[in-house]
């Protein structure tokens, strides 16, 4: 469903030029969950940028459904079936949590009520409420992932949807994109949480821009569980917002 | 004899379709053309010079629309109405007004409101302003209002103006006597070589009064907008200013909010901000399937909602 072909993204940064993607070639395909994991600044965010069509790769192509999509802007490829929640959403003064999901869902058949109820949110309480600073980091995360819901792309990028959001609603939030996962849909989530990489058919491991592991979770897991475990208790003993499988 | 072009402007300016329901007073091009008073509530012409008198009994509930449209170029419209709010009356007042300007000589619209907000009374007012025309002809509006809000009444200010309009100054002094609560929200969106200025003068002049005023705005081309509000508190009084405008291409924003305490128990607060959209709203909008245009219409209608 999804090819990436050589994909080499490049930030300028003050005087000097940083790689953020070495020349990484993937190949997603329909009805599979996989997940990213990887360091902080391996570039896990930047690859789903560039497939969301927000940066541009300085080279190599995206191939979405045999069609190359590399050319394409943000709103195209929304169009054509891709979609994106973003680690760090965007807060709007004015539009109101409605608003963004009648966004979301203005060619769909689902009511919003739906979508926000799943992820632990009263539609009651929060349809009519601004989607601004006013919400906090929990709140405003899973009204990110309930437009991503909202908007039921087949290719489904949750970008860590586990931070900020306390233990109660991590489960849930597991439950809800298990269960909202198609046979006819993709769905690329970056994490590092242990639970979330449980869902994987395939996990994906990136470091400093380039992939170094591939494969399927059996074979995956058992490589990189010790790594994964030993940022987990740096999450805890920092008193981090993660729920993470502590051994205290 | 309303045109069916007289119709647009009034569904514009004040959602109607066909008669306004309960009193009311429809100018056009200078004249007053339709006129209904109901128990209670009477409207009255001026005499000797234009405008008309509004009457409201005490205790009176009900809706007034009063409002204007000028279809006519090279006019100069000036008018002053006296509203007067019994006690405890519950009155939605519509105003507003349209201009369609199909010439190429000025159209303007200076209205003058004094308005008296009785004891107890409540009073929600509503002024929505409109422009278009195929000439170029300036679309001129000049509201001025002068309120009062006797002691334990309220009232609400809803003041709209959505493109179309070429040049506004709008001017808006209020006073607040003991108890009294007012509260206005201000919308205004001007494009092109549009500019419009606004100055709101409160005085908080009893204790326990309160007072709300929210602006938001949003500045397209190479419009120019000055907002002055000001709040003076006399007693202890409390106040809110807020103002908050969204820049755009070559627009020019001045936001001077004031506030002015002569009591050590008056709690006034002010706020103001100016900037362009951002561009992570715009992307998070596109990632829903929005053009970029799409999307910034959208943000731009949700903050002068």
């Amino acid at each position: 469903m999804l090819e990436l072909d050589k994909i080499v993204l490049k930030f300028k940064a003050d005087d000097h030029e940083l790689t953020a993607l070495k020349e990484i070639s993937l190949h997603f395909e329909t009805g599979k969950i996989y997940v990213i994991t990887g360091p902080n600044g391996s570039g896990k965010s930047s690859l789903a940028r560039v497939i969301m069509g927000i940066h541009r790769p300085g080279s190599g192509r995206v191939i979405f459904d045999g069609e190359d999509i590399t050319g394409l802007g943000i709103t195209e490829r929304s169009r054509k079936g891709i979609g994106y929640a973003f680690q760090h959403p965007a807060r709007f003064k004015g539009l109101r949590v409605a608003d963004i999901l009648e966004i979301a869902m203005r060619n769909g058949e689902h009511n919003d009520c739906h979508y926000l109820s799943e992820l632990g949110l009263c539609p009651e309480d929060y349809l009519e409420r601004p989607l601004d600073a006013s919400l906090s980091g929990g709140e405003i995360k899973r009204i990110e992932i309930a437009t991503l819901l909202a908007l039921n792309p087949r290719l489904r990028i949750f970008d860590e949807p586990e931070a900020g959001i306390d233990l109660w609603s991590f489960e849930q939030l597991i439950e809800v994109i298990g269960a909202s996962h198609r046979p006819d849909t993709t769905t690329i989530i970056i994490s590092h949480q242990e639970k979330i990489l449980q869902m994987a058919d395939q996990i994906i491991l990136l470091e400093d821009g380039a992939v170094s592991l591939h494969g399927p979770r059996e074979q995956v897991w058992p490589v990189i569980r010790d790594s994964v475990r030993c940022a987990c208790r740096q999450d805890c003993s920092r008193g981090g917002m993660y729920y993470v499988n502590c051994p205290r | 004899m309303l045109t069916a072009l007289d119709r647009k402007m009034l569904r514009q300016i004040a959602g109607l379709e066909g008669d306004p329901p309960g009193a009311f007073n429809i100018r056009k091009n200078g004249q007053g053309i339709e006129r209904r008073s109901i128990p209670g509530i009477e409207i009255i012409p001026k005499e000797g010079k234009p405008g008309i008198d509004i009457l409201v009994k005490p205790g009176t509930t009900g809706t007034v629309h009063i409002p204007v449209i000028l279809t006519a170029s090279g006019l100069n419209d000036l008018v002053y109405n006296t509203i007067e709010i019994g006690e405890s009356a519950d009155i939605l007042l519509i105003a507003g007004c349209g201009i369609h300007n199909p010439g190429h000589g000025e159209a303007r619209h200076d209205g003058v409101h004094e308005i008296f907000v009785r004891r107890g009374a409540r009073l929600r007012y509503r002024e929505k302003h409109y422009g278009e025309g195929e000439g170029k002809g300036k679309r001129i509006l000049n509201p001025k209002t002068v309120l009062l809000v006797e002691e334990g009444a309220s009232a609400e200010l809803e003041l709209v103006q959505i493109r179309g309009v070429d040049d506004t100054v709008r001017d808006t002094k209020v006073r607040v006597e003991a108890g009294g609560r007012l509260a206005i929200y201000e919308r205004l969106l001007t494009h092109g070589t549009q500019e419009a200025r606004s100055d709101v003068e409160v005085d908080l002049a009893g204790d326990e009064s309160t007072a709300r005023v929210i602006s938001r705005s949003v500045a397209q081309g190479t419009s120019k907008q000055l907002f002055r509000p000001r709040l003076v508190a006399h007693g202890r009084g409390r106040g809110h200013v807020e103002c908050d405008s969204i820049i755009m291409d070559q627009a020019v924003i001045r936001s001077i909010p004031e506030i002015w305490a002569e009591n050590a128990a008056a709690e006034l607060v002010h706020e103001a901000a100016i900037g362009k959209i951002a561009g992570e709203q715009i992307v998070k909008l596109m990632t829903l399937g929005l053009t970029e245009k799409e999307a910034e219409e959208a943000i731009i209608s949700g903050f002068l909602k």
